[in-house]
């Protein structure tokens, strides 16, 4: 009886007991149901996103960057399928055995290989290896003939920018090549669209335009899994290809111009008078831009850069130049315009002027005698524009020069490495180099030597400003948005009054106070091209359809002792360093004009001899593409 | 007396299947078909080595757990100490010849499969515990012999267990063997001294633990400290849950375990996949299954006549109920990371042997309800 009294005491305890535990059973299920209530209703949306985040990853590919194209639509900086050749690590079955495959293949260098297999050891086994970026079409054939041995290999068809027209504009267009690691900083769009492999501008308007070739990245959403790894795609979206830029240039004037600089160094410009398009501006020597997309090999390299004709230079906007005689035009239009001469002024010429116990030597020893303005441009004669000059004061000349646009950027901020150069004045030599001005300094910016430093598009925007009649002109080389035509950019300047595409305003471009005195320089340049004793006088072109008028100059590189003087060298006997650079500015035709240019080559000897003749066989390509480019629609808007 | 005996080995085969319980081993089989399916998703849609094996140990061992029924409650009663000693024999044999992984020796190779002594040691303590209260007079309960005695009990085990070591386990073994004392009336008074005693001892314990079990701690405080080190499995599985929703993603659709973000989704986060392809009304269905056993279990209990009978039944109902919770509040993120499996849901050969030896007591006492023992 006690036992069992027990017993039931026991059962009992363990009965209330066990209620106890089953009331905190109900409680703690509750809770975990709570729980799985608030993560899985409450918060699912969170978790869903995380969960897609997870699984989710997206893949960019490379962007492909728009065409630039010449005025007449002609491509000039393009894109091309290349062939590419990628290895996928995991799928291969004995790694050392295909790299040898593929070096008989394919010739690759041992240091090729060696940087295979760092790659190898530093990617993940699915990331693709590129073992070439470019191959010819023929590897491209004999890998796809071994392909059933060579396995976890990939051909590739890929976009990669292209200039066919090879060296032709590498100086207006640069190149694109792999960003490093300051540009990436520097510019947030190449940042945000980067991919390896992605190839950036480096230089000239591949550069500038960065932004708007670029392009958007195509992206591939894949699932992965929770090592990095692709599973299945679920989705492909399109990039867009970069804007289509337009320039103004011609191609055909563009080569012309390439091959009449052929193995000289120098540069050409050419510019419509009126609407400000530049048509050609060639660098010489120039290099292929082509050599850069993959890499440029060392040994290009080094002969690129110890070139000394200095390929990489472009001279047409960084280099700076005495301008010699062609700044002659300027310094009568100054004096005429402050009516410090006219017409009728004459200077005797001895070949040489003394100032202050100072010589200042004509080019022509035995002088010119008795010579008016007309007659002092034609025959170049120092000792005229040294009077000139002194008469006239440089200040005076330094504000007419400026306004013609020397000492200042032609094209604005399109190139970076564009150079102001110099037209110096009383003031500016005080400032920077704290010494007063001298008269003798006057004289030898007269004639365009001294501190005088111009570049060739400066050169060549002057002329273009007196060949319109004297209104300024705003150069440019890219198409805009609203392209003006000839026919209104004519109209509109010889009203004297020229829209800004900028300010959208229309503004009073005269650069005169009296267009009779930009007539009477023209007419100097002009007798000077076509008239006999003219300098360039075996230059001309008597067709009058082609028919223009120009300025030669001859800037020295170093002063000339009287040894020198005395011996009077030919071109061939003086070292290719000292000899003088030789300058040509002109326009064209000379009724109706509608084109300038300025020409320089580099240590050519005389104006006359080493760059007149370049341009009388410009002008017949120039005029004869004029009717052409006249007709050339303006087929699209860009938005720039 | 005589005659409960007597009445007792009348019962024939036919009589023992007819008194099985129903509604426990269909949810059993509920359960363990559920299982096969969420391996068959752990294994990405294909019968594999997990589908393969935990299909096998369930063809093995359910059967076992209907043979251990089969056996008469009382025989259980007799065999308690001496499964416990042989438990412990184990234990200690595992401690010195074990097999080695992941840093801690908790295995033996028993040749067809690979057994782990302390998942035994859960059911062996509880039958051990059962057979002492069952014998110990009452007035006893709270007598100081008595407490030495059920303490080394549950000690002996638990400190081999930790030193294996193997701090979950050994946490849900000296859990099972506690609720026993509770059970069997130990004051409530001692239950709380020795609660307020744990806790002001705690940061003592914590400074004893090993460094991967305090940054398991921290990583509970704060997942996100680390979340692709120490944090990664916690965050990882309530992306799972949280993304699974009201329907889940659906069957072989769990994309955080298709693609390999789950860790151990084969073993102790296992509901993490379940829940996260059959979601919420999933997660509480299952909730649900379990809850039926927990229920089914104490119902035997409490129409056992044998305190042996009602103490191992009621004791082991807790035990599955601390399991899921253990493991359920694990994967929530409400408890840190300790190694715990879910019952039959989990892969595991040990824990499997185990719950369904329980079980088989269970159907046993559920069979011989009316069995007396002395």
């Amino acid at each position: 009886m006690i036992k069992s009294n027990s017993g039931i005491r026991k059962t009992d305890v363990i009965n209330r007991r066990m209620f106890i535990i089953g009331a905190a059973k109900v409680i703690v299920f509750v809770g975990i149901v709570a729980r799985l209530f608030s993560l899985q209703i409450n918060e699912n949306k969170k978790y869903l996103t995380l969960s897609d985040k997870n699984r989710i990853r997206e893949w960019k590919l490379p962007p492909t960057r728009g065409n630039i194209v010449d005025y007449f639509g002609n491509v000039i900086a393009g894109n091309l399928k290349v062939y590419q050749l990628h290895i996928i690590p995991e799928q291969v079955e004995n790694f050392n055995y295909l790299l040898v495959r593929l070096k008989n293949l394919l010739n690759l260098s041992d240091k090729r290989i060696a940087r295979i297999n760092k790659l190898k050891a530093e990617l993940k086994p699915w990331d693709s290896i590129i073992v070439s970026e470019n191959l010819s079409w023929s590897q491209f054939v004999k890998i796809n003939n071994y392909l059933y041995d060579l396995v976890g290999v990939k051909p590739v068809m890929t976009i990669s920018r292209n200039y066919p027209f090879n060296d032709v504009y590498t100086h207006v267009l640069g190149y694109v090549s792999q960003p490093n690691e300051q540009e990436l900083l520097d510019n947030q769009t190449i940042q945000e669209r980067f991919v390896p492999g992605m190839k950036i501008g480096k230089l000239g308007l591949e550069k500038r335009l960065e932004n708007h070739l670029i392009g958007t990245n195509a992206i591939q959403r894949y699932e992965v899994n929770a090592y990095g790894k692709r599973i299945n795609q679920l989705e492909h979206q399109k990039g867009k290809q970069g804007s289509k830029i337009r320039l103004t240039v011609d191609t055909e004037i563009q080569k012309a111009c390439g091959e009449l600089l052929n193995e000289k160094a120098g540069s050409i410009s050419v510019m419509d008078i009126y609407t400000g398009d530049i048509i050609a501006m060639y660098s010489s020597p120039s290099y292929d831009p082509n050599l850069f997309l993959f890499g440029i090999s060392q040994d290009e390299w080094q002969l690129i850069r110890n070139n000394p004709l200095k390929p990489l230079i472009n001279k047409t906007l960084s280099g700076l130049y005495s301008p010699g005689s062609t700044i002659k035009p300027i310094v009568a239009l100054s004096a005429l315009e402050n009516k410090v001469i006219d017409t009728k002024f004459k200077v005797k010429c001895t070949g040489k002027m003394e100032l202050y116990g100072q010589t200042f030597h004509c080019w022509k020893e035995k002088g010119h005698g008795w010579v008016s303005l007309k007659n002092a441009m034609k025959q170049s004669c120092d000792t005229y524009f040294y009077e000139v000059a002194r008469l006239l004061g440089v200040d005076r000349l330094n504000i007419t020069a400026e306004k013609f646009g020397l000492g200042k950027k032609v094209l604005g901020n399109y190139f970076d490495t564009e150079k102001k150069g110099l037209f110096p004045n009383t003031k500016w030599k005080k400032n920077n180099l704290g010494k007063g001005w001298v008269l003798g300094e006057t004289l030898i910016t007269g004639i365009g030597q001294g501190y005088i430093q111009t570049t060739p598009l400066q050169l060549c925007m002057m002329t273009a400003q007196i060949a319109n009649g004297g209104y300024a002109v705003k150069p440019k080389i890219i198409v805009d948005s609203n392209p003006i035509s000839y026919e209104d950019a004519k109209q509109s300047m010889e009203s004297g009054l020229l829209f800004d595409t900028d300010t959208e305003e229309l503004l009073d471009k005269k650069l005169f106070k009296n267009q009779k005195n930009i007539k009477i320089v023209q007419e100097a340049m002009f007798s000077s091209t076509n008239e006999r004793f003219g300098t360039s006088y075996k230059s001309r072109i008597d067709d009058p359809k082609y028919q223009f008028a120009g300025k030669t100059g001859t800037a020295q590189v170093k002063r000339i002792s009287k040894r020198e003087r005395e011996l009077d060298l030919d071109l061939e006997q003086i070292p290719y360093k000292d000899r003088d650079h030789a300058l040509y500015i002109a326009y064209g035709p000379y009724i109706n004009p509608r084109y300038a240019l300025s020409i320089i080559v580099e240590h050519g000897g005389s104006g006359s001899k080493a760059a007149a003749p370049i341009a009388k066989k410009l002008f017949k390509l120039i005029i004869d593409r004029h009717e052409l480019r006249n007709k050339q629609p303006n087929f699209e808007r860009i938005t720039i | 007396m005589f005659q409960h005996d007597r009445l007792n080995s009348e019962i024939t085969l036919f009589q023992k299947i007819k008194n099985l319980d129903y509604i426990l081993l269909i949810s059993v089989i509920a359960l363990s078909v559920i299982s096969v399916f969420v391996m068959y998703s752990t294994d990405g849609g294909e019968i594999l080595f997990h589908t393969k094996n935990h299909f096998v140990k369930l063809a093995v061992f359910f059967p076992l757990m209907i043979v251990v029924a089969f056996f008469n409650i009382k025989f259980w009663h007799n065999f308690s100490y001496i499964v416990y000693l042989l438990v412990i024999i184990l234990l200690i044999y595992v401690s010195f010849f074990g097999i080695k992984a992941s840093g801690s020796k908790r295995w033996m190779d028993v040749y067809f499969f690979v057994l782990q002594p302390s998942e035994l040691m859960k059911i062996a303590i509880i039958m051990c515990l059962a057979k002492y209260y069952h014998r110990l007079k009452i007035e006893n309960v709270n007598s100081f012999t008595s407490i030495t005695i059920v303490l080394s009990i549950i000690f002996i085990p638990t400190i081999f267990v930790i030193s294996q070591p193997d701090l979950g386990t050994s946490i849900l073994i000296a859990l099972s063997g506690l609720i026993i004392l509770w059970l069997g009336g130990v004051k409530i008074k001692y239950f709380i001294y020795s609660f307020i005693t744990f806790l002001i001892s705690l940061p003592f314990i914590i400074s004893f633990l090993k460094p991967y079990q305090k940054l398991r701690i921290l990583t509970f405080l704060d997942p996100d400290r680390d979340p692709l080190g120490a944090g990664y499995q916690i965050i990882q599985s309530k992306i799972a849950i949280g993304s699974g929703g009201l329907n889940g993603k659906g069957f072989l659709k769990g994309t955080q375990s298709y693609l390999d973000f789950l860790p151990e989704k084969h073993t102790d986060f296992i509901f993490t996949l379940f829940s996260e392809e059959f979601g919420f009304i999933g997660s509480v269905i299952l909730l649900i299954i379990y809850s039926i056993i927990i229920f089914r279990i104490i119902r035997i209990g409490s129409i056992s006549r044998s305190n042996f009978a009602r103490l191992f039944c009621f004791g082991y109902a807790f035990a599955i109920f601390i399991y899921i919770v253990v493991n359920l509040s694990m994967v929530l993120g409400l408890l840190p990371i300790v190694g715990s499996p879910l019952p039959i849901m989990s892969y595991g050969g040990s824990s499997m042997l185990a719950t369904m030896i329980g079980f088989g007591i269970v159907l046993s006492a559920k069979i011989n309800h009316k069995q007396m023992i002395a």
